[in-house]
């Protein structure tokens, strides 16, 4: 007999699931996202995505090579985080930009402390944020109108915009320069918002802005109603590569939840929390409240590219069920309170990060109590 | 029909189908048994013939050393050759005493009382304790200690597990096809002992013909019920089951079913009770599966205790292919061992045997924390933190992780998909933190 007997503990069975899998899954689900991004901006997101993704692949091996260690790209982790690095970069950024950073993320943000799971913070996100800290003009100005949006006397913020509020628009020009300089360049829906918010925040305004400020408060109601919304949903926006259309990104989602590759907890709270808080505050001054507003806020910028795929990340997200509940309600809070009081139009990646930086605090506080345990 | 279950666990394919349809059959009597003096928790038997002594079927020849411990009988009929260390069933070297048979199978004299439920709660008791029962699920915990709870603390159901929730194991589904009548008399006499209210069985969805037997058989019988289970593994773990059965939980941090009034059987065990009581008839035989993807002839034997595991083998047609793993039990808990040459035990529900392709030996690879483990762990318990505490030589993080609680069921290492070997780590935390607390005193 050519008996290869196998002595080794139990269980004797496996459900077959490995990490290529796994890796390989996200990278599938991420596909409807990249095809959108190619309907609206043409053949170039895919370049920007490609080169990326195998920026990291090459920056991966190629540490591994030094280190001696097994080449383990085929697994498709690097691929992933390349992509994903890319996806949070504009479709106007030049060819280099996604290749430095993806290299950054994958060796100052993966290999350097060991490799596949043991990084503290998602590594596509600390490549973007060192992207938007070198160059940062690169990664915010560069926003590209979509190829197919009706582009009207020159306005391409919304193409959900009516004409109406296009013509007021044009009277903010004297009175509120900056808010009429981005409506006629493709700033991205939240950057808009946040000026609008700003504007009429200003405490001091001459007569001339006075008149205006109903403009500019329709222009703000214009951003969260049904076409707008219906724009931003299918994606007919300036944004980064990845994160266009709500559509393709919900698609993608749909399917890593079945099949059972991330956990509904953390998106779930994720999104509900920024809902809800879009739905108390996300209003100006004089606006009035419509259900359309929290949609504006989860369906505009990285939100349903973080929620889906950044905060799910295994290796950066808490172990407990509990914890990963408490990490999404965090990243909501966090997003919103830099969209509505911070510096920034999008705070989707630095609440990601802050909480991945949180997670082994939340894991230790968040220790299931055991089947049977007695209450204490 | 809304069927009960516990939260957690996995679902693996159930590969009953290999051997759900075959009736037991008797296995030929084997021509030398190796009877382990430890089959059961709790403190080896010690041996009360020597080496020449000539003893019959059902004579006892080895004897419970403590309170809790065994007796053990003599499986056939013949003269004690050796009693030495002998490849035991969970995969090491054990003391055991080999009879070689003398092929004529005399027994001791057996009695027959119909009507014994109408004997004293004691006499059913000692009955039990002579013929040497314990639980035949796996764990093999001694019956009659099982059925003697301290005083303060009052029985008030019993649940006999015919969940069988391992893989590829169809003993105990053919014995409760089979053998109905003798499993719900055994349940009565255990009700009868410990003076509960209620009885019930719990069995698996994948086994209707049984679900539906038994309750044509319970139908007129007030206290006692068939509860249907959901197929999710470990169902038939004992905390599970009773959690899924009456929604009580037993207490963690070593705590008994006794705490919460239950008392669990193994459906095997209510057999041998019933035997045992009406007959006065030792554990000297028990069903057993040999099954696998490549055996020639699954089958479910009634086989005596003792019996090596290769002549099973044998009687099923060899395998179609070689060897690549043998699983002593079910592929989830079972031992791997690694040759046929162990006898099965009071405790041996199936021999499963795996060619070279399903024996997989995955390598492992740093966790990635996706928390698959934590998600399925029935008992709430956090494995992947347990095994790298273990690693790192942190035990006292792993007891917080729950080193203590684990029953080691390998929901955690069948999803990880890093295959991180997290029962071999939790395994080996459980004996270093013995070490230490074996140093400390």
């Amino acid at each position: 007999m050519k008996d290869r007997i196998i002595v080794s503990a139990a269980p004797h069975l496996h459900d077959r699931t490995n990490i290529p899998m796994v890796m390989w899954n996200v990278v599938i689900a991420l596909v409807p996202a990249l095809v959108a991004a190619v309907w609206f901006w043409g053949w170039k997101s895919l370049w920007l995505t490609l080169l990326g993704a195998f920026s990291a692949v090459a920056a991966e091996a190629l540490v591994q090579k030094f280190r001696k260690l097994p080449v383990s790209v085929a697994d498709g982790s690097a691929f992933l985080t390349g992509m994903l690095l890319s996806y949070n970069i504009s479709v106007g950024a030049p060819f280099w930009l996604p290749m430095v950073g993806s290299v950054f993320a994958i060796i100052i943000g993966k290999q350097v402390f060991g490799g596949l799971g043991n990084n503290p913070v998602n590594p596509a996100l600390l490549g973007r944020a060192f992207l938007l800290a070198s160059w940062p003009t690169l990664m915010t100005d560069k926003w590209v109108p979509a190829l197919n949006r009706a582009v009207k006397d020159g306005h391409y913020a919304l193409s959900g915009m009516n004409d109406l509020s296009l013509i007021a628009a044009d009277s903010l020009q004297t009175a509120f320069p900056k808010v009429h300089a981005l409506l006629t360049t493709s700033a991205t829906p939240l950057k808009v918002a946040q000026t609008l918010r700003d504007t009429t925040w200003i405490s001091s305004l001459s007569p001339d802005q006075v008149a205006n400020k109903a403009v500019s408060l329709s222009v703000f109601e214009n951003l969260f109603d049904l076409t707008t919304l219906k724009s931003l949903f299918a994606g007919n926006i300036g944004g980064c590569i990845g994160e266009v259309s709500v559509f393709a990104l919900l698609l993608g989602a749909a399917w890593l939840i079945y099949k059972n590759i991330i956990d509904w907890r953390v998106p779930s709270f994720y999104i509900g929390t920024v809902f809800v808080i879009a739905f108390l505050f996300g209003g100006i001054p004089g606006s009035s409240y419509s259900i359309g507003l929290p949609f504006f806020h989860i369906f505009s910028g990285g939100l349903m590219l973080g929620a889906f795929f950044m905060a799910t990340d295994y290796t950066t997200t808490p172990l407990t069920k509990k914890g990963r509940i408490i990490f999404g309600i965090g990243c909501g809070l966090l997003t919103m309170v830099i969209r509505l009081v911070g510096g920034y139009p999008e705070g989707v990646s630095y609440s990601i990060l802050f909480m991945n930086v949180m997670t082994p605090l939340i894991d230790r506080l968040t220790m299931p109590r055991a089947f049977g345990e007695a209450r204490k | 029909m809304r069927l009960k279950t516990f939260p957690g666990g996995v679902h693996p394919h159930d590969s009953k189908h290999y051997s759900n349809s075959k009736p037991i059959v008797s296995a030929p009597l084997p021509s030398r048994v190796i009877v382990p003096l430890s089959q059961h928790i709790g403190s080896p038997s010690t041996p009360i013939v020597q080496i020449g002594d000539e003893v019959l079927a059902g004579q006892r020849i080895a004897e419970a050393s403590g309170f809790v411990s065994i007796h053990h009988h003599a499986p056939i009929s013949g003269k004690i050759t050796k009693i030495e260390k002998f490849p035991h069933p969970v995969g090491n070297f054990q003391m055991a005493i080999e009879i070689t048979g003398d092929g004529e199978d005399k027994w001791i004299d057996l009695i027959d009382e119909p009507n014994y439920l109408d004997l004293a709660a004691d006499e059913l008791k000692s009955r039990i304790a002579e013929a040497g029962i314990c639980g035949m699920g796996g764990a093999g915990f001694p019956t009659q200690v099982k059925l003697s709870p301290p005083p303060d603390k009052q029985i008030d159901t019993i649940i006999l597990n015919g969940v069988e929730c391992e893989p590829f194991l169809t003993s105990d589904h053919r014995l409760m096809l089979e053998h109905p009548e003798e499993i719900i008399s055994g349940l009565k006499a255990i009700i009868k002992i410990t003076g509960a209210k209620q009885g019930m069985i719990g069995i698996e969805a994948n086994k209707p013909d049984a679900i539906k037997l038994f309750s044509d058989k319970l139908a007129k019988e007030a206290n006692l019920a068939v509860v249907p289970l959901a197929l999710q593994y470990p169902q038939g773990a004992e905390k599970q089951l009773i959690y899924a059965a009456t929604r009580r939980k037993v207490p963690n941090k070593g705590g008994l079913p006794l705490a919460v009034g239950v008392v669990v059987q193994n459906v095997a065990t209510a057999y041998a009770i019933h035997e045992a009581c009406r007959y006065k008839k030792p554990l000297v035989e028990r069903i057993i599966t040999v099954t696998g993807p490549i055996v020639k002839n699954p089958a479910n034997y009634r086989a005596r205790i003792g019996t090596p595991y290769a002549e099973l083998v044998a009687l099923s047609g060899g395998t179609t292919e070689d060897l690549g793993k043998v699983i002593s039990g079910g592929p989830m808990m079972g031992f791997a061992l690694p040759n046929l040459d162990a006898p099965m035990s009071k405790g041996s529900s199936g021999l499963v045997l795996f060619g070279v392709k399903d024996a997989h030996d995955m390598k492992e690879h740093d966790c990635l924390r996706c928390a698959r483990c934590v998600d399925v762990c029935p008992l709430d318990l956090m494995p992947s933190m347990i095994a790298s505490a273990v690693k790192y030589k942190n035990l006292e993080m792993a007891i917080k992780a729950g080193l203590n609680d684990c029953m080691k069921c390998g929901s955690c290492a069948y999803v990880c998909p890093a295959h991180i070997r997290l029962v071999q780590w939790i395994d080996t935390g459980k004996i270093r933190w013995a070490e230490q607390q074996r140093a400390k005193k």
